[in-house]
């Protein structure tokens, strides 16, 4: 069973590859900034599959972290691209 | 009963990498980046979905299999987040900006 | 070739594609795109090479908070129209052959170990039992070389410091010029709503499960700065000035309780930083507490950026 983890884990690690592959040539950076989605989502089932296939639990707070800063860091692409953006912070609103 | 969770474990797993292979597929063949977006976030979503499942009779006790459910749930809650945002920079930029 | 090794093999490859096309890619938006991909990945190579908690550190700092430095970076960058011709061939024809040797002479003592390893790990393993703690790395951290830990958060202060420092003068003591998404009602509003009361639970259980398991006050300090950041992004609250008196309370409250301790060391036990026996738990424990809600504030600030915006009175 702990070897076919490794190699689920495997064929999840190539997936990415590939879509990282893909990613990077196209030449927009929109693309590029799906980057961390797909690197927070097959990443966290990678560490996952690691977790259960070591018998370490503390794997899974690995892809738990993870999980949340691909998510930090892909939200800090898109706002680094989106033209609203102003540069004083006193006109954040939302409250 | 330790076999049946065995095989349990591993069609969910199977599936799950499956799934994965669809995202990238997707990620590789769909013309638009809005369409990639949808490969992108909802098909590897189910692929990691597959993989949680099919690992929780292998969790380490409930708070285990409560972390494990939490990171599904928090990549999902950042997908449709991220989506939605880089839908609005793609009409800002246009698919090629 | 067992299962494991070829996982592997696959993640090095991984690697090392990603680290050549950040090199090569001349775009800088897309380098830094590159970096925490790259960050991310490594994490997974920390988790096969056993080091756990370095790579919950490596998820957080390299994945997340390098990335959002260098993303603000960029973004200064783009705003002065500099538009960077890329690293000369030059400096590159003299960088390479450095990382090449620096590659070279950490995988020499791994291909050709010696016939005996040196290993410090039974002396660590026996000494951390009287300790209390079941995490050697904390035990490292907090017992055996707490001095290096005291002084590396004393570096962070002054690494905020060098920041503050690139301030016009009359905007000393003011806002940082952090870009916000200025967007009501957004899908990141949303996202700024639901996610830091789950990043504070995680930050939380990462220090609390620190002395056990891998974990600690650094990761869950990023995790705090990071929920933070994204509260700030959102427009949800304002970036603080820095000359606020309760936001330097919370930067130093970290190293002074851990310098508090190690003086407190002295009268009872003898030596600096050094824990009366039965009582090394309970104190590393608060001391953790206080450096996750300082490192917190500081990895914030840091990626906050020097004050642009005079103190508003």
């Amino acid at each position: 069973m702990d070897s076919f983890l490794f190699s689920a884990a495997s064929f999840v690690l190539t997936t990415i590859a590939l879509g990282l592959i893909v990613i990077i040539q196209r030449p927009a950076d929109v693309d590029h900034m799906m980057a961390a989605q797909l690197l927070g989502t097959g990443g966290a089932a990678i560490l996952v599959l690691l977790a259960v296939a070591s018998k370490s639990s503390a794997i899974v707070d690995v892809a738990l972290l993870l999980a949340l800063f691909a998510a930090f860091a892909a939200v800090a692409f898109v706002r680094g691209a989106i033209k609203s953006t102003t540069k004083t912070p006193t006109v954040a609103n939302g409250r | 009963m330790t076999l049946a969770f065995d095989i349990f474990t591993a069609f969910a797993v199977a599936a799950g990498a499956l799934f994965f292979l669809a995202g990238t597929i997707g990620l590789l063949r769909f013309p638009d980046p809005l369409t990639r977006l949808h490969a992108l976030t909802k098909v590897d979503n189910l692929g990691l979905g597959f993989i949680v499942v099919g690992l929780l009779p292998r969790a380490d006790g409930v708070l285990g299999a409560l972390k494990l459910v939490s990171i599904w749930l928090i990549v999902q809650l950042s997908g449709a987040i991220v989506t939605q945002l880089l839908a609005i920079t793609v009409r800002q930029h246009g698919p090629r900006g | 070739m067992s299962a494991s090794s070829v996982f592997d093999i696959c993640l090095a490859v991984l690697l090392l594609g990603i680290g050549a096309w950040t090199i090569i890619v001349d775009n800088a938006f897309a380098a830094v795109i590159g970096f925490v991909v790259y960050g991310l990945s490594l994490a997974i190579a920390w988790v096969r090479l056993s080091a756990v908690d370095v790579a919950l550190t490596e998820a957080a700092i390299g994945g997340g908070m390098t990335g959002m430095l260098m993303l603000g970076a960029v973004a200064r960058l783009r705003l002065a129209r500099v538009d960077g011709a890329g690293t000369r061939w030059s400096v590159r024809l003299v960088a390479a052959p450095l990382c090449a040797l620096i590659a070279a002479s950490l995988a020499t003592p791994l291909l050709f170990p010696p016939p005996v390893i040196p290993s410090l790990a039974p002396t660590v393993t026996q000494n951390l039992v009287p300790t209390g703690l079941g995490n050697p790395v904390a035990g490292v951290l907090f017992v055996f070389r707490s001095l290096d830990t005291l002084l590396e958060k004393v570096v962070l202060l002054l690494a905020l410091l060098g920041i503050w420092s690139l301030a016009p003068d009359g905007a000393w003591g003011g806002q940082p010029g952090l870009r916000v998404y200025a967007q009501p009602n957004s899908t990141l509003t949303f996202l700024a709503q639901l996610l830091p009361p789950i990043g504070i639970v995680v930050a939380i259980y990462m220090c609390w499960v620190g002395a056990k398991d891998p974990g600690g006050a650094f990761q869950g300090g990023t995790v705090l700065a990071a929920m933070w950041l994204l509260v700030i992004i959102a427009g949800l609250e304002n970036v603080p000035s820095i000359g606020q008196p309760w936001l330097r309370a919370l930067l130093v409250f970290g190293p002074l309780l851990f310098l508090v301790i190690g003086l407190a060391g002295l009268v009872l036990a003898n030596a600096f930083l050094a824990y009366p026996p039965g009582y090394a738990k309970p104190m590393i424990v608060a001391v953790e507490v206080a450096l996750t809600l300082s490192i917190g504030v500081v990895l914030g600030l840091l990626a906050a950026g020097p004050p642009e915006l005079a103190r508003r009175q």
